[in-house]
């Protein structure tokens, strides 16, 4: 590793590979940086390494992965897989965690492509061991071809669960029920979103053929789930919930949860990029222009992790951030770079017409967005949400003042777990605006670190 | 308990959770083996209450274990090889030895 790069890439998703792709094709001296040990990130897990011996069951979307993973392994990148990186500063000076040791390096362009996470889904009992997330089942299945017990309750809303579903059907897994958290009320919202939403027809063919596939199985499948809650001792032993007004328990060892993904924003926060909310997406996203550049210069951010826009749409926009770091570094002509950027464009615009369909089809309901008194928010700490409703109630305003109310937030996960729930709790007691209440102060280290690590430089 | 699908294309490695000798699949992560072999892999650090695996993908610190005498490892992150010793987790770090104690 230099200790100074022309543009340093932080993640190897798609949004990453493709950033950094684009550089090195225009000859720009660049470095990726990754926390997993293969390239692809979670979209395209172990998929030039499948432990399958039929990774066609995840679907050709996956598939598609292998190309361009070999692509960039082709490319002339200095990859740097198994780094984590701990800090990032306005002045683009990078700090990372490698075998144990920290070190530093700068670079005159940085593209943040750190993708998404699960949307947290907070309800009784999630901290149970057996509850785990959606996107969790599906890591284990793609890089371990390891699958839960045939008494697996699969709970939420969107696509990925539907995805999944059909995943683990083929993979021979017997899924006891899928219970369908999607609110009725969305729908007259999404329809009017469809006609928008043909420009991505083929989006809304492998949806249709997901529902088919999960229909033929005979799954149960329970529709407009309420008041869900996971119940056990120790561990997990069941769920309960309500399904159109019968209430229903079944016993399991297994439940995943998934209402959806989430930017991941903390490395941009930390490099002080502003974040706005954003209601139709319900979720903090950094500000950029249409070149995804942050409001700090220099800082480009693209993919899952600047806003959902999914794994091809992704890859486009990683494109464009490195055509624009490119121009910025000399290597194009501001001509050469909007030529280059018009057909990526284009195609970008087809991925995504479908997202304002699917932010409202499946925007979550808001049993999970404020959950209920007995269910802990803060995993780490272990603070319930009528903990959060109290503070909230005593005058805290906002969720860095509720650290020091409570600890919310102040555990390894640093927030990620939690954040968004706090805010949504202070804005619902004290009938403010989430924006307004805001997020937690992001600070270094983004990722735990040890003083012997950082010291062991 | 979570299964391997009897299909996969690797070689059995082993490793020790607590003393006890378990197989898992070569190349997989800790958390992954883990899922295979018990129920929960900590306790918490304030409630002692059990907690496992849950995110996968390093952003809930829920799988933290004792590899090899270093605490605090988020298994998720690391890969299983083997031979490596596994420890469940019961209470915080302690400063000095850099193992974890009981809580009380």
């Amino acid at each position: 590793m230099k200790a100074r790069y022309s543009l340093v890439v932080v993640g190897a998703g798609p949004a990453g590979m493709a950033a950094a792709r684009c550089a090195a094709a225009h000859g720009v001296d660049v470095a990726l940086l990754d926390e997993q040990e293969r390239p692809g990130g979670q979209i395209y897990r172990s998929v030039d390494d499948s432990p399958l011996s039929d990774p066609s069951l995840l679907g050709s979307d996956y598939l598609y992965g292998r190309q361009h993973v070999a692509e960039f392994r082709n490319a002339d990148i200095d990859y740097f897989p198994g780094t984590t990186v701990w800090n990032l500063d306005r002045n683009r000076d990078v700090s990372v965690l490698v075998d144990g040791k920290s070190r530093g390096l700068g670079a005159d362009r940085i593209v943040i492509a750190t993708g998404a996470q699960e949307r947290p889904m907070p309800v009784p009992g999630w901290q149970l061991p057996g509850v785990m997330t959606a996107g969790a089942g599906q890591i284990l299945l793609k890089s371990a071809a390891i699958v839960p017990p045939d008494d697996v309750v699969l709970a939420g809303s969107g696509p990925l669960l539907l995805l999944m579903a059909s995943q683990y059907l083929k993979a021979g897994v017997g899924i006891q029920a899928i219970l369908d958290t999607t609110p009725r009320s969305n729908r007259p919202g999404a329809v009017r979103h469809l006609i928008g939403a043909l420009e991505s027809a083929s989006y809304l063919a492998k949806g249709m053929g997901l529902i088919a596939s999960i229909r033929q199985s005979r799954v149960p499948v329970y529709k407009e789930v309420t008041a869900l809650n996971a119940h056990g001792d120790e561990v997990l032993e069941a769920v309960r919930f309500n399904s159109r007004g019968r209430d229903h328990e079944l016993p399991t060892g297994t439940l995943m949860l998934h209402i959806g993904v989430i930017p991941q924003v903390h490395l941009a926060m930390a490099a002080d990029c502003e974040v706005r909310w954003d209601e139709a997406q319900l979720c903090w996203r950094p500000g950029l222009d249409q070149w995804l550049c942050s409001t700090v210069p220099g800082i480009g951010i693209a993919g899952d992790g600047a806003g959902i826009v999914g794994a091809r749409a992704s890859q486009l926009q990683g494109r464009l951030a490195g055509l624009q770091c490119v121009y910025e570094l000399g290597a194009l002509t501001r001509d050469q770079r909007d030529l280059k950027a018009v057909a990526i464009r284009k195609t970008l615009d087809k991925h995504l017409a479908i997202r304002p369909f699917l932010d409202s089809m499946y925007r979550p309901s808001p049993e999970f967005l404020t959950p209920v008194d007995d269910t802990m928010v803060c995993r780490c700490e272990e603070v319930s949400a009528g903990e959060i409703r109290e503070i909230a109630r005593l005058g805290c305003q906002g969720p860095n003042q509720a650290k020091a109310f409570s600890r919310c937030g102040m555990g390894p996960c640093q927030g990620r777990q939690c954040g968004s729930t706090v805010a949504a709790l202070i804005a619902e007691v004290q009938g403010r605006k989430i924006s307004d209440v805001g997020y937690y102060r992001v600070r270094p280290p983004v990722k735990p670190i040890t003083l012997g690590q950082m010291g062991n430089s | 308990m979570f299964r391997t699908l009897t299909t996969v294309r690797r070689n059995l490695i082993r490793f020790t959770l607590d003393g006890q000798f378990h197989q898992a699949p070569a190349g997989i992560s800790v958390a992954a083996a883990l899922l295979t072999a018990v129920r929960f892999s900590r306790r918490s650090v304030v409630s002692g209450r059990g907690r496992g695996p849950y995110c996968m993908m390093g952003t809930c610190f829920d799988c933290l274990v004792c590899i090899d005498g270093e605490p605090n490892q988020q298994a998720c992150m690391v890969t299983l090889r083997e031979g490596m010793n596994i420890e469940t987790q019961t209470g915080i770090r302690d400063l000095d030895t850099g193992t974890t104690a009981d809580m009380d």
